[in-house]
């Protein structure tokens, strides 16, 4: 069923990925689409290069001393590593959310208003309320922080830090949102909060999911990629990986064979 | 299987259930061969065991039912191993269900001891039931080895098994219109024909779920059916139909 | 049984291991208790200052001996003359020479000093009698607190025995009293044990540390900061690592030989002044300050960069929004304990004149001064026996500012500490 649905809009086409950390290669040989208002889920063993992969979508891994990026990149249609492209611009575009809740030491209106502000998206104080409050909202948090915006991001549950870093993250209105393994230091209510989250966002935005949990690929993804060693062994759809995979590995992979 | 998982005793827990279900397939088996070696020698004693034995294999169905309830929840399995679970779920009702047809040959055959013998009838069951036992014994080899080749051999092999009760089912007819008397125990010998062709359809349906089970699609293209014997119609004096 | 020992083992290890521990604090503070108070015990007795009370005469005739009251004349009227005639009058017994000159050597120099301050302050004294308090020598000082011992043999006692004679005479009179010594605060450097002040040397070390942070603490926080977030990580940058190491390591007196070379002979600058003080400090405490900024910088966590990055902030808007304000307590807690360090720095300083004696308050950075350990240890080269207690009172004062550095430091530390 999916299957057919990807036809729809390519949003993100990798070909002939490449990625060496110094003399270490890290990924080879990467052709990955991904369609636009899906979730992809990107799984595989630690250390396969699915967070590297990921992180190439955002040019995250430009800050990283010696890493190398061969092969293309597109999002709609340009080459994300071409020279006319702005990383800052692409970061904005793009926009990620990491392992560990990581909000700023600063206000909850704060953390959401800094993306918003320092793009100059908004003229005003009263639109950037607006911006900060209709993230929060999307974010699912606001009923839970609305009377206390000046409290410190960091007072936070573990789960509700999560749902402010996405908030940060929408609220500069990116196209595509880059996840790396949002959910492996919530417990699993939190989980499934951000798990629901995922699922309603998916209407307005691209989403890549990087995660250890192949439960969480299965029900959040519509789409998923298996990694391992470097290299993506295969891709389709996230019923199709799960009930019948066509690789071995990947069969092995989930079902507990190799990790 | 490929290789083992790192969680062992997930490898445990599979391999309990395949061996419970490749026990299940040896009583069911064994309970088709004494039913119908009791029709054919008149062995009272035999298939009153059928039919004593027949508790074991519901016994072991439940166990089965268990096993896969608690591999659901407990270990989550997926692709292979999912398969691997559901497949042993489905298999394991086909061969309840060939024991409770088992059964039902062994108490026809209680009855017709009271009845007179009926021609070549017997030997032809006989033969069903030797080519029906014989698949199931195929079949578990297939089971057992993830054999997709040997599975297909046994789905084909049930075109045989409908020809026979066919052509039987035209045999037993003509018997009844000849003389009256023998209705009784050609009825009778019917429905052990026919619960022997069932028996058939029901190891087809596990050489199916072998290959569910090996491919993760289902088998391509229809059942291969000969049993005509639903639209068989012989009108008297009739000898040649 | 075997466990059971070897357990009463492990615990009587444990046991010792704690006791050198505590030892080798108790030692430490007892060090550090020795020095202070020998500190104190030495240098609390400069904070109290003999006077003599003596009955003045303002004599017209000697201060205006042509009748002009113009304030020119009245600073350079002859006030010695009038303390020694009120000296003469408590005993008029003393007339030969060398006797009067003992006897008025037990009133301070700078007694003439707070009377002439007095009549330009107010010339309608003049011709007006009064009781007033006025400085006592150092010597003087020094008997009445009990530092001169009475029955030293005669040659080896500051005061004679006919001086001391007058002094027992005057404390039986009640006309000596210690006073507060606030003249030690507000006083420049001077032969005189009895005015020599702290704060000349106080406003020195001001203006040298004035210098030094200006200079050291923007080029230290800005190198700190391109080094460990824009700098790419190569060979010239590792070299340049591996040498501010170095230069953190290098003897301060190396510094002021730089100073010395550099600043005063090839540039020209002024000589003991704050200026080049200053620069040679802030040369001394850069390497710190980039190392302690360094360290404040990378214990940001990498998680807030990421996350600025990945909203598309810019690399600069990540480091100014984000990782200096995280990084800043640690960053001025380097700051204010490098310019602690330069505050006790001495050795430097000697090298480009700033050793020289300066008896004037500097009202610049331009004005030669000297600084609090440099004066500590001029005080501590002086022959005057009434030095070591004014020498003891100054590390009081030094200890006292760079107390009070660091408790800044610990205070920013605990006020502006993020959690992450």
């Amino acid at each position: 069923m999916p299957e057919s649905r990807i036809n729809l809009h390519v949003k993100a086409l990798a070909r002939a990925v490449n990625v060496f950390y110094g003399e270490k290669q890290a990924l080879s040989g990467i052709n990955l689409d991904i369609p636009e208002n899906h979730v992809t889920a990107l799984i595989g063993p630690s250390g396969c290069g699915k967070s590297t992969f990921l992180r190439c979508l955002n040019r995250m891994n430009d800050i990283i001393d010696g890493c190398r990026v061969e092969g293309s990149i597109t999002i709609d249609g340009a080459d994300i590593y071409s020279k006319e492209q702005d990383v800052v611009q692409l970061r904005a575009r793009v926009g990620m959310v990491f392992q560990k809740p990581n909000p700023f030491p600063k206000s909850i209106y704060e953390n959401v208003a800094y993306g918003p502000r320092i793009h100059g998206m908004a003229a005003n104080k009263k639109q950037l309320d607006d911006i900060v409050i209709d993230s929060l909202t999307r974010a699912g948090l606001i009923n839970e922080v609305n009377d206390r915006l000046d409290a410190p991001g960091t007072s936070l549950s573990g789960g509700q830090q999560q749902r402010l870093c996405i908030a940060r993250a929408i609220a500069v209105r990116p196209e595509m949102i880059l996840m790396d393994e949002p959910c492996s230091a919530l417990d699993p209510i939190a989980t499934a909060r951000i798990e629901e989250l995922i699922d309603e966002l998916r209407d307005n935005f691209t989403i890549v999911i990087v995660t250890h949990s192949m439960q969480q690929a299965a029900r959040v993804s519509q789409r998923t990629a298996f990694f391992h060693l470097g290299e993506l062994v295969e891709t389709g759809a996230t019923e199709q990986i799960f009930t019948n995979p066509r690789d071995s590995r990947t069969q092995a992979y989930i079902t507990g064979r190799i990790g | 299987m490929v290789s083992g998982h790192i969680v062992k005793s997930f490898d445990d827990d599979l391999n309990h259930l395949v061996s419970t279900i490749s026990e299940m397939a040896g009583l069911a088996e064994r309970q088709l061969a004494d039913s119908i070696s009791a029709m054919s020698r008149r062995d009272e004693q035999l298939a009153a065991n059928v039919i004593e034995q027949d508790k074991r294999l519901d016994d072991l169905e439940a166990d089965i039912d268990a096993q896969v309830v608690r591999m659901l929840a407990l270990r989550q399995p997926q692709a292979l191993d999912l398969r691997a679970v559901l497949v042993a779920l489905k298999i394991s009702s086909d061969l309840e269900r060939v024991g409770d047809y088992a059964k039902n040959v062994a108490k026809r055959t209680l009855t017709l001891m009271q009845a007179p013998v009926i021609g070549q009838a017997t030997s032809t069951i006989v033969r069903m039931g030797s080519i029906v036992g014989g698949m199931i014994s195929n079949v578990v080899d297939a089971y057992l080895n993830a054999d997709v080749v040997k599975a297909q051999e046994v789905r084909a092999r049930d075109l045989d098994v409908d020809q026979l009760h066919s052509s039987l089912f035209r045999e037993l007819l003509t018997y009844m219109m000849e003389d009256p008397r023998n209705i009784t125990a050609c009825t009778h010998l019917l429905f052990i024909a026919k619960n022997i062709e069932r028996i058939g359809d029901h190891v087809t349906n596990i050489a199916e779920n072998v290959h569910f089970l090996v491919a993760g699609e289902n088998i391509a293209g229809d059942r291969p059916k000969n049993d005509l014997s639903s639209s068989t119609i012989i009108t008297v004096g009739d000898k040649t139909a | 049984m075997a466990d059971k020992a070897r357990l009463r083992r492990r615990y009587r290890a444990e046991r010792r291991f704690r006791w050198y521990g505590i030892s080798a604090t108790i030692l430490g503070l007892l060090f550090l208790g020795a020095i202070l108070v020998s500190t104190v015990v030495l240098g609390h007795s400069a904070f109290r200052q003999t006077y003599i009370k003596l009955d003045i005469f303002f004599d017209p005739k000697i201060l205006t001996p042509d009748g002009k009251t113009d304030p020119d004349t009245l600073r350079q009227a002859n006030y010695p003359a009038v303390v020694k005639f009120s000296l003469r009058e408590m005993f008029p017994s003393v007339t030969k020479r060398n006797e009067q000159r003992q006897l008025f050597s037990l009133v301070s120099l700078g007694a003439s000093d707070s009377l002439r301050e007095q009549i330009t302050a107010n010339p309608a004294l003049i011709g007006s009698r009064d009781s007033l308090w006025l400085l006592a020598s150092d010597d003087v000082d020094q008997f009445i607190k009990g530092k001169i011992r009475p029955n030293a043999p005669e040659n080896e006692r500051q005061l004679n025995d006919l001086q001391m004679q007058w002094v027992h005479e005057i404390v039986a009179r009640g006309l000596t009293n210690l006073r507060f010594n606030a003249a030690f605060f507000t006083n420049g450097d001077s032969r005189e044990p009895e005015i020599a002040g702290i704060l000349g040397a106080a406003k020195g070390s001001f203006y040298t540390l004035l210098v030094t942070l200006v200079l050291s603490f923007p080029i230290g926080i800005m190198a700190a900061l391109y080094l460990q977030e824009f700098a790419p990580k190569n060979r010239i940058t590792d070299m340049i690592e591996v040498n501010i190491s170095n230069l953190a390591a290098v003897p301060s007196i190396v510094f002021g030989l730089l100073g010395l070379a550099v600043f005063l002979n090839f540039f020209g600058l002024p000589r003991s002044a704050p200026l080049v003080g200053g620069i040679v400090l802030a040369l001394m405490t850069l390497p710190t300050i980039i190392i302690a900024a360094r360290a404040a910088i990378m214990a940001v966590p990498p998680s807030i960069r990421e996350a600025a990055l990945a909203i598309g902030a810019s690399p600069m808007q990540t480091a100014l929004h984000h990782v200096v304000p995280l990084a800043s307590p640690g960053m001025m807690t380097g700051a204010i304990l490098g310019m602690a360090r330069a505050l006790g720095e001495s050795a430097p300083l000697l090298m480009i004149g700033m050793v020289a004696f300066i008896a004037d308050v500097p009202q610049g950075i331009m004005e030669p001064a000297t600084v609090l350990p440099v004066q500590i240890y001029l005080w501590a080269d002086s022959p005057e026996q009434a030095f070591v207690e004014k020498l003891a009172a100054g590390i009081m004062v030094l200890l006292t500012f760079l107390v009070m550095m660091n408790l800044l430091a610990v205070i920013l530390r605990r006020r502006f500490e993020q959690k992450w």
